[in-house]
C-alpha cells in the first residue's frame, strides 16, 4: 500500500505545485496579508500613545505650578510631550497648526481664585483634527480639576477647624502626591504582540483552506473521470485515500512552516519555541484536515464542497479568534469560540509566543488533537465512501 | 484452441428494485474482439464495471486469466486494462507523466521509461509527450486515454464506448488501433451502440438489452438466427417477369419477385448470387440498369430481437 500511496501523493503534489492558484492560497496571499497588516496597523498598535500639549501660564501661582508638576509626570510616563507657550495667542496658534492636540491656558489669578474659593477656570483649547489627543488632553485637565477640588475641600475643612493660612494650605494640599499614578505596561504574560498575533492568525486561518484540497482532490478525481482508472489499478482503495490525505497533509505543513519562518525572519513575529510550534502546526493541520474532510464530504460536487468549506472555515476563523483576539472574552461567545479548533490553535500559539512551557500548552494541544481525532474519524469514514465507483 | 481470457457467467447487479444486469455471461478468447452491443441504458457499462472490478456484483462470477475479479482483487486487476468512456487523464500533467504515474501504480519499474516511449509511439504522441495534456486536441486526449489502458500489456482490454463524441478522423484512428490489438493477440471487450463499429471490429457480438444478453455470435450467425436474408434490387431494361423464374432457380437465390421492370431477389449470400443473376438477365436479352444490394446488419438484427432501434 505504501508505494502506491506515495506515488499518488507525489502525483497530487506535482499537480498542486503546477496550480498557481494553490500556491497563491497556501503561501503568497497569507504572507502578503500578514505583511500588509503589519505595515498598516502595526505602528498604530505597537507604539505607546503620546500626544503633544502646550501650556501658557499667565498665573504663576501655586495652582499653576501644581498643574505643571502633573503634566511633567504625564510627560515622564510617556503619554504627553509638553511645550511652553509665552502667550495665549502662541498657544492657540500651536493648536491651529496641529502642532499640539491641546493647549492649556492658565489665566492670571487662577491660584488666588482657588485659594479664595472663587470660580476658577483652566481653558482647554482642543484640536478637532486630533480627537484622541484632544480627549486625552481634556481628561488630564479634568483629572487636575478633580485634584484641585479635593484640595479646596481639604483647605475649606482646615479653615473651618481654625487654620489661618489659606494660601499655604492650598500649596500644601496640591503638593500631596496622588495615590494613583499612570504607567504603561503590557498585561503580564500576554506576550502576543500585534505582528505575532496576525502572523499566527493568518497562518491558522489559511491552514484550513490549504488542507481542504485533500478531500477536494478525491472529488476532482471523480469529476475528471480518473477515479475509475485508479480503482481498476492493482492497488487497494486505502492506498488511494492515504495518498490523497498524505499530499494534503504535507502541503498544509509546508505552507504553514513557510509562513512561520517568513513572518519570523521578515516581520519579527515571535511564535515561540520551535519544537512547540512544530507540534502545534502538525496537530493543527491534522485537525484542519479532519474538519474540512468532515464538511466537504457532504457536498456532491467539488464546487459545492469548496463553497461549503470556505463558509465554515471563515466563520470558524472569526469565532476562533484568527482575526481579533477572543482569548479574554467570556459568556456565550467564549463557549462558541472554544468549540472551534481555531481557538485552541490560537491559544496554543499565544502561550507559545509568551514563552510558556510544554505543560501550559498541553490543554490547547489536547483540544486540537481531540478535534483532529473526532473530526478526522468522521472525515475518514466519509472520505472512504468517495473512493468508489459511482 | 486459444486460451479463454475472460469468462463471465450469470453476472447480476441490482440497484434497489431495478435489476440493471440480469444473468449476463460470455467468454472472450485470446486475440478475440468481443462487442457488447446495446442502446444506452441496456446494461453495458454496468456489466463492464463488474468485469473491471469497479463494482461488486450481486451474483455470478467474472474470471480474468484464471483470477476471479472483485473490487478488491489486485491480482486480476493487474492483467486487465480499462479505457473508460470519459477521458481519464490528468490535465495538469504531461502525457509522459500520466503514463509514468499509472505505470508505477501497475508496478512497471525497471522498464517503465522504455514502455512509456513505446506507448507514446503507438498512440503517435512522441513529439508532444512533454506537453501538458490540457493543451491537447480532443483526438490526442482520446489516444492517450487508450494508451493508458495498454501501458501494462493487459491480457484483456476493456474499451467502453471509446469513440463517443470523437471526430471522424480520430474515430478511425481508434478503430484501427483496436483492430491492431486484436491481431496482436490481445483479448478486447468493446462496448458500443454504433452498429458499424461492432461490425467492423468484433469477431463476436453479444446483444444486450435491459440487462440481458438476448443473442450472441458472429454477425452472420446473428443474422441467420433471426432469419434475415440478403436482398438484391435490380432495375432492368424490360419486363422483369420474363426472367423471374430463371433467377429463382439460381442456387444461392431463395426467392424472386417482379414488378414491371423491377426485380426483387432474396438470396442466402447476395455477393455470391449477384454475378449469376446478372448473367441470367443478360441471357434473357435484358440489360441491368441499376443494382442495389442490401445485406441485413446488426441494426436490423437488434430491431428484430428487441423491437427497438439501437440508438433509442
Amino acid at each position: 500500500m505504501t508505494g502506491a500511496a506515495f506515488t499518488i501523493a507525489g502525483k497530487d503534489l506535482k499537480e498542486r505545485f503546477r496550480d498557481r492558484s494553490a500556491i497563491m492560497l497556501a503561501v503568497v496571499v497569507p504572507l502578503g496579508l500578514a505583511f500588509i497588516l503589519n505595515l498598516t496597523l502595526g505602528p498604530v498598535t505597537e507604539q505607546s500613545f503620546s500626544t503633544d500639549v502646550a501650556v501658557h501660564d499667565a498665573d504663576g501661582g501655586a495652582v499653576a505650578a501644581g498643574f505643571g508638576n502633573m503634566l511633567a509626570d504625564v510627560e515622564a510616563a510617556g503619554f504627553a510631550s509638553m511645550t511652553d507657550a509665552d502667550t495665549e495667542a502662541e498657544a492657540r496658534m500651536l493648536v491651529d497648526d496641529h502642532s499640539v492636540s491641546t493647549a492649556y491656558l492658565l489665566q492670571e489669578g487662577l491660584s488666588v481664585a482657588v485659594a479664595a474659593n472663587e470660580e476658577a477656570k483652566i481653558v482647554v483649547v482642543a484640536d478637532p483634527d486630533q480627537p484622541i489627543g484632544a480627549q486625552v488632553g481634556r481628561a488630564i485637565a479634568d483629572g487636575f480639576a478633580s485634584e484641585v477640588n479635593a484640595a479646596r475641600l481639604s483647605v475649606a475643612t482646615a479653615l473651618a477647624l481654625g487654620a489661618d493660612d489659606p494660601e499655604g494650605l492650598t500649596e500644601a494640599a496640591l503638593e500631596v502626591e496622588s495615590p494613583i499614578s499612570l504607567a504603561d505596561a503590557q498585561t503580564e504574560g500576554r506576550g502576543y504582540d500585534f505582528t505575532t498575533f496576525y502572523a499566527t492568525g493568518i497562518a491558522v486561518f489559511f491552514m484550513f483552506f490549504t488542507v481542504q484540497f485533500g478531500v477536494l482532490s478525491i472529488i476532482d478525481e471523480r469529476e475528471n473521470g480518473t477515479m475509475p482508472r485508479l480503482l481498476v489499478a492493482p492497488i487497494s482503495r486505502q492506498s488511494i485515500l492515504v495518498g490523497k490525505l498524505l499530499a494534503a497533509f504535507l502541503v498544509g505543513i509546508a505552507s504553514t512552516v513557510v509562513l512561520w519562518l517568513s513572518t519570523t525572519f521578515l516581520m519579527g513575529a515571535e511564535w515561540g519555541a520551535s519544537l512547540i510550534v512544530v507540534v502545534l502546526i502538525v496537530a493543527g493541520v491534522a485537525a484542519a484536515m479532519g474538519l474540512t474532510a468532515a464538511i466537504a464530504t457532504f457536498a456532491k460536487t467539488g464546487e459545492q464542497a469548496g463553497a461549503i468549506t470556505a463558509f465554515v472555515v471563515v466563520v470558524f476563523g472569526m469565532l476562533g479568534g484568527t482575526f481579533f483576539p477572543v482569548s479574554r472574552v467570556s459568556g456565550a461567545f467564549s463557549a462558541i469560540s472554544k468549540a472551534t479548533p481555531h481557538f485552541w490553535l490560537m491559544e496554543g500559539f499565544r502561550r507559545s509566543s509568551a514563552g510558556e512551557g510544554v505543560v501550559n500548552i498541553l490543554p490547547a494541544l489536547g483540544a486540537i488533537l481531540a478535534f483532529a481525532i473526532v473530526l478526522g474519524s468522521i472525515g475518514l469514514v466519509r472520505s472512504r465512501d468517495l473512493v468508489k465507483h459511482q | 484452441m486459444a486460451d479463454v481470457v475472460l469468462e463471465c457467467s450469470n453476472l447480476r447487479k441490482e440497484y434497489g428494485d431495478l435489476v440493471a444486469v440480469d444473468g449476463v455471461g460470455f467468454t472472450i478468447e485470446e486475440g478475440e474482439t468481443y462487442g457488447l452491443l446495446g442502446p444506452n441504458g441496456a446494461g453495458k457499462t454496468t456489466t463492464i464495471s463488474m468485469i473491471a472490478g469497479l463494482l461488486d456484483n450481486d451474483g455470478g462470477t467474472a474470471i480474468v486469466s484464471g483470477n476471479e475479479i472483485t473490487t478488491k482483487s489486485t491480482t486480476a486487476k493487474a492483467v486487465l486494462g480499462l479505457v473508460p468512456q470519459d477521458l481519464a487523464i490528468y490535465p495538469d500533467l504531461t502525457a509522459r507523466e500520466n503514463l509514468r504515474f499509472f505505470g508505477k501504480l501497475y508496478g512497471i519499474d525497471g522498464s517503465l521509461d522504455e514502455r512509456v516511449d513505446e506507448i507514446l509511439a503507438i498512440i503517435e504522441l512522441s513529439d508532444r509527450a512533454d506537453d501538458q495534456t490540457n493543451e491537447y486536441s480532443g483526438g490526442m486526449k482520446r489516444r492517450l486515454n487508450i494508451g493508458l489502458g495498454l501501458l501494462h500489456k493487459p491480457d484483456l482490454l476493456i474499451l467502453d464506448e471509446p469513440t463517443v463524441g470523437v471526430d471522424p478522423q480520430s474515430r478511425n484512428a481508434i478503430l484501427e488501433s483496436v483492430e491492431r490489438l486484436g491481431s496482436e493477440g490481445m483479448a478486447v471487450l468493446y462496448t458500443t451502440h454504433y452498429m458499424e463499429e461492432a461490425e467492423r471490429l468484433c469477431d463476436r457480438v453479444g446483444i444486450i438489452d435491459e440487462g440481458t444478453v438476448v443473442a450472441e455470435g458472429t454477425r452472420r450467425e446473428l443474422v441467420a438466427l433471426v432469419g434475415e436474408r440478403d436482398r438484391l434490387h435490380l432495375e432492368l431494361s424490360g419486363d422483369a417477369a420474363a426472367v423471374a423464374d430463371a433467377v429463382s432457380a439460381i442456387s444461392d437465390v431463395e426467392s424472386c419477385s417482379s414488378a414491371g421492370s423491377e426485380l426483387e431477389v432474396v438470396a442466402l449470400n447476395a455477393s455470391r448470387a449477384l454475378p449469376d443473376v446478372v448473367l441470367c438477365v443478360n441471357d434473357a436479352g435484358l440489360d441491368v440498369h441499376s443494382v442495389q444490394v442490401s445485406e441485413p446488419d446488426l441494426e436490423s438484427v437488434f430491431l428484430h430481437l428487441t423491437g427497438k432501434a439501437l440508438r433509442e
